[in-house]
């Protein structure tokens, strides 16, 4: 059953405000970030830093890094290669799923809100536990899959075929669509949710993967596939422009294709 | 081993339905849902007044008379709405099956033409209603 409320132990309260003071302080934002500390056992709280603009770089991730090194260390986040291709610092800013690293501050009316990745459990700060999602991925078999003997060369693909995979190769597995997405809020344990689904359709539609029947066996299920009603969040707020929604809707059409 | 399994159950929910600003298709999606719900409570008060009507002039009268009045008036009229966005939130779904209109632009155009085409079937109906 959807729980619409956050558990007694979740809920946000306030929490403390560091300001920096500038002598140009044109250029003032603040950022108001959720904290959770798992040593504290006390409720997560969300923090205000009044940062200064002029300090750091124009994206999300910048000003981030820039309050770890000289505000607060002990703010936590995940993060990488900072051009959105390895999808680490996927969090919820501004109301929307998004990579810290690809968000302009610029483009942020208001004070800079963020959240970790929505209905997640969190580990620390902006941290949230992978481990569910990982699983899904996994129980996917998200490999190239083939039972006729092994070619002497490679296995190749018309350039039509290949195109087939344009808009799903790309993903990144940073779970922003999966965690935008109500039905995978409220039956995030059963349902499989936009990224898994985008990616379970990727070796669907390979031309070079045999094993298509077992892959949609595995799917056909009320929960794992058909807890997609099209909300759409997925698609709406990709940070890389792919379309989840869409993948799951030609994995339903080969449902009832292949019923017929 | 057991440390970390206790950990791991006090680990707080990130927000979720508290922060995340909702898209126009994703509001449109729940409108569906809780027109589906008022059309259900709807069906049941059609039936009352079906059986009102079998049952003679003076329980039709009563029916009659509740469904005149003001509250009831303006539930009708909120059914009336509630029928048309079902309606046609249905047929963007018939739409959707068939893997058209799945993208960004054209998601939020169909779900703003669901919401306008809803309000006009709404005063249709009522207008055709009162005209005739």
């Amino acid at each position: 059953m959807a729980e619409f409320s956050l558990p007694a132990n979740s809920k946000v309260h306030a929490g403390k405000t560091t300001s920096v003071k500038t002598s140009a302080t044109k250029r003032a934002k603040t950022f108001r970030i959720y904290r959770y500390d798992p040593d504290k056992g006390s409720n997560p709280t969300e923090d205000r830093y009044e940062i200064d603009l002029d300090k750091c770089g124009p994206m999300v991730l910048d000003a981030l890094i820039h309050i770890k090194n000289d505000i607060d260390s002990t703010l936590t986040f995940r993060r990488s290669c900072r051009e959105g291709i390895c999808g680490s610092c996927a969090m919820n800013i501004d109301g929307r799923n998004t990579l810290a690293c690809l968000k302009a501050i610029d483009d942020v009316k208001g004070d800079v809100k963020i959240y970790p990745l929505p209905h997640m459990p969190v580990v620390k700060d902006l941290v949230p536990d992978l481990n569910t999602i990982y699983a899904q991925y996994t129980s996917i078999k998200p490999w190239l899959q083939s039972q006729s003997p092994a070619p002497s060369r490679e296995r190749l693909q018309s350039p039509e075929e290949r195109e087939k995979l344009d808009g799903l190769y790309e993903c990144i597995l940073c779970f922003c669509c999966s965690t935008s997405c109500p039905s995978y809020w409220w039956n995030g344990d059963k349902y499989l949710g936009p990224a898994i689904l985008l990616q379970a359709y990727r070796w669907i539609a390979d031309s070079r993967d045999e094993m298509t029947g077992e892959r949609l066996d595995n799917l056909e299920d009320p929960f794992r596939l058909y807890r997609c009603h099209t909300i759409m969040n997925c698609t709406q707020t990709c940070p890389k422009g792919l379309n989840p929604a869409k993948a799951i809707a030609e994995i339903k059409k080969l449902m009832v294709a292949r019923a017929a | 081993m057991s440390e970390t399994s206790v950990a791991k159950k006090a680990r707080p929910l990130s927000p979720h339905l508290q922060v995340y600003r909702l898209p126009l298709p994703a509001v449109s999606s729940i409108t569906h849902r809780f027109t589906g719900i008022a059309l259900t409570v709807g069906t049941l008060v059609l039936t009352w007044w079906l059986v009102a009507a079998a049952s003679g002039p003076d329980d039709f009268d009563t029916a009659q008379h509740v469904l005149g009045s003001p509250i009831g008036l303006l539930c009708l009229l909120g059914w009336t709405w509630a029928f048309g966005y079902h309606l046609l939130k249905g047929i963007q779904h018939l739409i959707w099956d068939t893997g058209t209109g799945i993208t960004n632009a054209s998601a939020r155009r169909s779900s703003a033409l669901v919401f306008g085409g809803s309000f006009v079937l709404t005063a249709i109906v009522w207008i055709a209603a009162f005209a005739l």
